[in-house]
């Protein structure tokens, strides 16, 4: 399988990066390169095999469910671009 | 007095403790060989005065007879361990002010431990790549050089500054993260000892995650004991990482050193690949009649699905990491770059947040994870990575102990020379240490030889989960009949 200049996009935005017009060609290049290289994956005779989920056997550990962390909103918001009254500011959502 | 910076570890820790030198004298020895080694590039942040602050407590911990472990030991960080209150970038312009409130679990168990802090560690951007030229900080320069030329070479990567600093002299021991051979590789190119513990051995939690069901954290040494040391500290269980694993740790230090004598070792035949340099064939088979001299007995094995890790490794690592790096998003931290919607300013800060690399696989991932291709791409991966993981437990089931392969299919190149057109000449340099994070398994690489240029090469040694001892007793038979490897200074 191959992408087409379209798929690159698409997969852009999907990735949310922009991707300016003149880079397009050459992460197509790429980024098929890649897929050539996976391609030999198909020769593998996967019947009846199961996919990896984790691959050291361990049953999850739970905790209990409490609250065991918080009244920390300063340190929460200390590396963020925007905040105002220890909310993240984003650009308008809502019209 | 000696340099100090030319003990080992283990030497280090004998001086401190009879008081031959202070823990401050031995800080200071490396903060001025950090300072003097900055041509290399291997730190992104130098500690200094925190270093001394540390070394102090530590000789007031010695003194009282309180000292840990690790008492007074100058280490660097793998800038991807978060460390309070110090910047933690990943190597990314996305995280190019972070400062993270809190510790890892494996950094915070070195400084328990008594270690002692010289600064943050270069490394491939997020750990990605295999040179560590894909730092935001610039490349990093291995302190070998072939013989008669001072052309440039890569340490490896991605943990390209833990390696350089450590083979330079510039610490005692390093912090290193492997997800598809990041520890080994370096170690292997730079002459040093490298360790990528079983899977769950050492705590994920405060590491910035790239591929979670194969990142791993380990330490770089310049001998196998010190590297043994050092993984003690490092491992244990964490109740903030699900998978951590809740089993004791054992004393590492105590099967350095331990006969080997009936050891099976299992050589893959698989691992002879087409147009693999005679050197590293001929390394191959010296390290092999090394461990058979100390009672070892060599067997052939198969491990059928071995050409299929790398590619398999290309899907799930980049799904993986398109999921987790979409936390940076220029809203809870990192830098933003405007635009005239949330999605635009989203598309923007990623865009020039990431460097190309980093780019490429969250495409890849994105990708192969997209509605219509995930059974074709994803699902396959994951189930070749069964069989992967099958390969190995057959031939441990049959008595095998461990596997020895080469490290690396060649010594360090030169910088910007790989995988300028195509990305795959530069993700084949992990073909021999992909599949041990496929399975899950420990992984220790050993400076075994030099190349015909005079640069190190390194053998590889496979474990059985939770085996690290194994590879410590098997490792340091190697270093024994290897001796050890220092370049000669030219910085």
């Amino acid at each position: 399988m191959s992408v087409d200049a379209a798929t690159v996009r698409r997969i852009a935005h999907l990735a949310r990066i922009a991707v300016k017009d003149e880079e397009v060609p050459h992460l197509q290049g790429e980024l098929n390169a890649i897929l050539a290289f996976v391609e030999q994956l198909s020769e593998v005779d996967v019947g009846g095999v199961e996919p990896m989920t984790s691959v050291t056997p361990m049953v999850m550990k739970k905790r209990h469910d409490v609250v065991n962390d918080g009244e920390i909103a300063d340190v929460v918001v200390a590396n963020a671009p925007a905040t105002e009254d220890h909310y993240f500011l984003v650009p308008k959502v809502v019209e | 007095m000696t340099d100090l910076t030319s003990l080992s570890l283990a030497e280090a820790r004998q001086g401190l403790k009879a008081k031959a030198f202070t823990a401050l004298e031995l800080t200071d020895a490396h903060i001025f060989a950090v300072e003097k080694a900055r041509a290399l590039n291997a730190f992104v942040l130098e500690t200094a005065e925190e270093a001394r602050m540390m070394a102090q407590a530590a000789d007031l911990r010695i003194a009282r007879g309180e000292g840990g472990p690790l008492a007074g030991i100058p280490l660097g960080i793998k800038d991807l361990f978060a460390t309070k209150g110090v910047r933690t970038t990943a190597c990314s312009r996305i995280l190019e002010n972070f400062v993270p409130p809190y510790e890892s679990t494996v950094t915070a168990r070195l400084w328990h431990d008594g270690a002692v802090m010289l600064g943050k560690l270069n490394n491939d951007e997020f750990a990605m790549g295999s040179s560590n030229e894909t730092s935001a900080f610039g490349p990093v320069v291995n302190p070998w050089r072939r013989e008669g030329s001072d052309a440039k070479l890569v340490p490896g990567g991605s943990s390209g500054g833990s390696a350089a600093a450590v083979a330079a002299h510039l610490c005692l021991g390093a912090t290193g993260t492997d997800t598809g051979g990041s520890i080994r590789q370096p170690a292997a190119f730079t002459g040093i000892v490298g360790m990528k513990p079983t899977y769950g051995r050492c705590s994920r939690w405060g590491i910035v995650a790239f591929a979670s069901s194969l990142d791993q954290a380990g330490p770089f040494a310049r001998t196998v004991r010190d590297t043994a040391i050092l993984l003690r500290s490092m491992a244990g269980h964490d109740a903030k990482d699900t998978t951590s694993v809740d089993r004791p740790v054992p004393d590492y230090e105590a099967a350095v050193g331990q006969s080997i004598k009936g050891m099976k070792i299992g050589i893959p035949k698989e691992y002879r690949i087409d147009g693999m340099p005679a050197e590293i064939e001929r390394l191959w088979r010296q390290g092999g009649e090394w461990l058979k001299a100390a009672g070892a007995e060599l067997v052939e094995v198969s491990l059928p699905h071995t050409k299929y890790a790398l590619p398999a490794y290309y899907i799930v690592a980049p799904a993986e990491a398109s999921s987790n790096l979409a936390r940076y998003d220029g809203v809870r931290y990192g830098a933003r770059v405007p635009g005239r919607d949330i999605i635009e300013m989203y598309e923007n800060t990623r865009a020039r947040g990431f460097g190309p690399e980093v780019r490429r696989r969250i495409m890849i991932g994105t990708y192969v994870l997209s509605a219509g291709y995930y059974d074709a791409y994803y699902l396959r991966a994951q189930k070749v990575r069964t069989l992967i993981k099958r390969d190995f437990e057959e031939c441990f089931a049959r008595g095998v102990n461990a596997i020895l392969t080469p490290a690396t299919p060649s010594a360090a190149f030169g910088i910007g020379e790989k995988g300028g057109a195509d990305p795959i000449e530069m993700y084949l340099n992990d073909i021999f240490t992909v599949t041990v994070n496929m399975a899950g398994l420990p992984g220790l690489a050993v400076p075994a030889g030099k190349d015909g240029q005079g640069l190190p090469l390194g053998l590889q040694l496979i474990g059985r989960p939770f085996d690290e001892e194994g590879l410590f007793s098997l490792g340091e038979v190697i270093e024994q009949a290897a001796g050890r490897f220092t370049p000669a200074q030219w910085w």
